[in-house]
């Protein structure tokens, strides 16, 4: 019940390493009004991580701030889901993990706004805010890509079954968690599945769901993503910027 | 998109006094802006409704220009009016979108989180700037759609400043202060352009660029005053970034094929030359506090002239960078080509998804008429 600083890094990793991926798009969106969204996004989702981590540096209380944990952790020490960490793909890939990670956030940081950490709440109300806005955005264009042509069903139902395993790890339960995601999982079911609906996809069966992101056990994309993410700033060590 | 995004992801103290090195530049704006309601309320020459009546509208456009009226998107205009604005707006929004892959090339890479998030800010600002570019020249009856294909056709041109490269951090330093304060010296005068659409979109324009300049300003100070691996990471920055801004303002007076019909029509209000000067003269002090030094050892402070001698770019250099042959010219149209034929897809869906629901949505009112 109590707020860790693992938990912290949890929804902060989250939120900076889908940042780090939305930010590989930057000028090279499928039109000039995606390049603008998809960089609001990862700002959004920038900013959320910069207020999560720095409060998890403040718990920690071994003086570490935002850029010591962004930059100076490595792959195993993430606590970040792997649905966040998987690469871009194709615009499909893109936005089916924008739309299950939106429906995910936007569950969890309603039940957190509510939480007895007065902090975490503030943050969780601030960043559901701006997470319904990407839900939304993820919606629009999962619908439109799904019954759009047939090139585009076909590019989206692939998307849809290539993420929907990386979705289990999400609800896994814990027990100690501000909120425990496994309870959230419905309320997921109950955003996701009719969007689905209405995009003419399938929704996939439950089977393979492949976890370890919470434990700081990732697929093999996060550490390239971090030698990217991270080059400079370990260059330059005790450097400002 | 409201607003400036870099300035409201930024709130940093600025370590400069004052209010940033594109003060001045940014009242200039706000005159502009100024002189557009003023205009615009002593109401247009002859006919108070914009209406031609009876006057030639050759004669009435040139009482307008010279009433310094704005031309709006329903006169009358010469056909070379036209087409000397589409071309410059277009390029205007051209540069706005190649210019973000230079800078988009250090967002995975930025050296802290705040640096990442201003970087993406002021690169997300650059797209939308080309989405209301691109919507000004629409207003000249062309589409976004066919200066695009202009653009990747290689038929319609762009800053020749963005093919060179990013190599290390401090570009995106020096962009900030020299490309984009190279562009607010180009960009304030066009605040007073003849062309209403356009006028308005660069008072918008120039007011988030100071941003621009000032995120870049505060970089380069920073790296400045760092590690020596940083200082000397700044210095070959603004060695390698100088002259290429300078180029940036065009070909010398001499040898400008478009300036003086674009001065008479008061799309242009000084010449390349004159720009050129204001900006050495604007960057000069602003390195004594960076405590950069710029590359010219011609440059030297003319008392008579009350300017800044300095030596010229090679302009052989900028010649063949804007017909094609710069560092980077067949990367940076690569990659554009590349995004505009990798979604091709995405944008025929979306196109097919409206028309569905478009015939959806009229099937049934056609059946209750």
């Amino acid at each position: 019940m109590k707020t860790t600083v693992d938990h912290l890094l949890a929804l902060g990793d989250d939120a900076l390493i889908a940042a780090q991926r939305l930010g590989e798009w930057v000028a090279a969106a499928p039109e000039l009004e995606e390049d603008v969204a998809l960089a609001n996004i990862a700002l959004d989702q920038l900013g959320a991580a910069r207020l999560l981590l720095t409060y998890a540096g403040e718990l920690e209380g071994a003086g570490r701030d935002e850029d010591a944990l962004a930059y100076l952790r490595d792959d195993r020490e993430f606590r970040n889901c792997l649905l966040v960490e998987l690469p871009n793909g194709d615009f499909a890939v893109t936005m089916a993990k924008l739309l299950f990670l939106a429906a995910y956030q936007l569950t969890l940081y309603t039940a957190l706004s509510g939480c007895a950490d007065e902090r975490l709440a503030a943050i969780a109300s601030k960043a559901r805010k701006e997470v319904a806005y990407h839900l939304d955005h993820a919606r629009l264009w999962t619908v439109r890509l799904g019954d759009g042509t047939a090139e585009s069903h076909r590019r989206m139902q692939a998307a849809v079954d290539e993420i929907w395993p990386y979705t289990h790890e999400l609800f896994l339960p814990d027990p100690t968690a501000p909120v425990d995601p496994a309870g959230l999982r419905a309320e997921f079911l109950a955003i996701v599945e009719p969007v689905l609906a209405e995009a003419t996809l399938e929704r996939p069966a439950d089977d393979w769901a492949p976890e370890g992101g919470r434990r700081g056990l990732h697929t093999e994309h996060l550490s390239y993503l971090l030698a990217e993410m991270q080059v400079l700033h370990r260059a330059h060590p005790g450097a400002r910027w | 998109m409201s607003g400036c995004n870099t300035c409201s992801v930024h709130g940093h103290h600025f370590p400069e006094p004052g209010d940033g090195p594109a003060s001045g530049l940014l009242g200039q704006v706000e005159a502009a802006e100024a002189a557009l309601r003023a205009a615009a309320e002593r109401g247009r020459p002859g006919a108070p409704d914009g209406a031609a009546g009876d006057t030639d509208p050759q004669e009435y456009f040139t009482a307008l220009i010279e009433a310094d009226q704005k031309i709006e998107p329903r006169d009358w205009m010469p056909d070379a009016y036209r087409r000397t604005l589409i071309r410059q707006i277009a390029q205007h929004a051209h540069s706005e979108i190649i210019g973000m892959q230079p800078e988009g090339n250090w967002i995975t890479r930025a050296p802290s989180l705040k640096r990442k998030a201003i970087l993406l800010a002021k690169v997300q600002d650059e797209a939308g700037h080309g989405l209301y570019l691109y919507a000004a020249a629409e207003t000249l009856g062309v589409s976004r759609d066919e200066l695009v294909e202009l653009l990747l056709a290689g038929r319609q041109k762009y800053s020749s400043i963005f093919n060179y490269p990013t190599l290390t951090w401090a570009d995106v330093g020096a962009i900030g202060w020299l490309v984009d304060g190279a562009a607010i010296v180009n960009q304030v005068p066009l605040c007073r352009c003849s062309y209403g659409p356009y006028a308005r979109a660069m008072i918008r324009i120039c007011k988030e660029e100071s941003f621009h300049q000032r995120q870049g300003y505060e970089i380069l100070y920073t790296l400045a005053h760092g590690t020596p691996a940083q200082r000397e990471m700044a210095q070959d920055a603004v060695n390698r970034w100088w002259y290429p801004s300078l180029a940036m303002f065009g070909p010398p007076d001499r040898d400008s094929t478009h300036s003086e019909q674009s001065m008479a029509w008061k799309i242009k209000r000084f010449s390349n030359d004159e720009l050129r000067q204001r900006f050495v003269d604007m960057c000069v002090p602003q390195a004594e506090i960076l405590g950069l030094r710029i590359p010219d050892p011609e440059l030297r402070w003319n008392p008579e002239r009350q300017s800044y001698d300095f030596t010229p770019p090679d302009y052989a250099e900028l010649m063949r960078v804007i017909s094609g042959d710069g560092p980077c010219n067949r990367q940076r149209m690569a990659r554009r080509r590349r995004a505009h034929a990798e979604g091709a897809w995405v944008r025929e869906a979306a196109a097919a998804y409206a028309a569905k629901r478009a015939a959806r949505a009229t099937a049934p009112t056609e059946v209750a008429a």
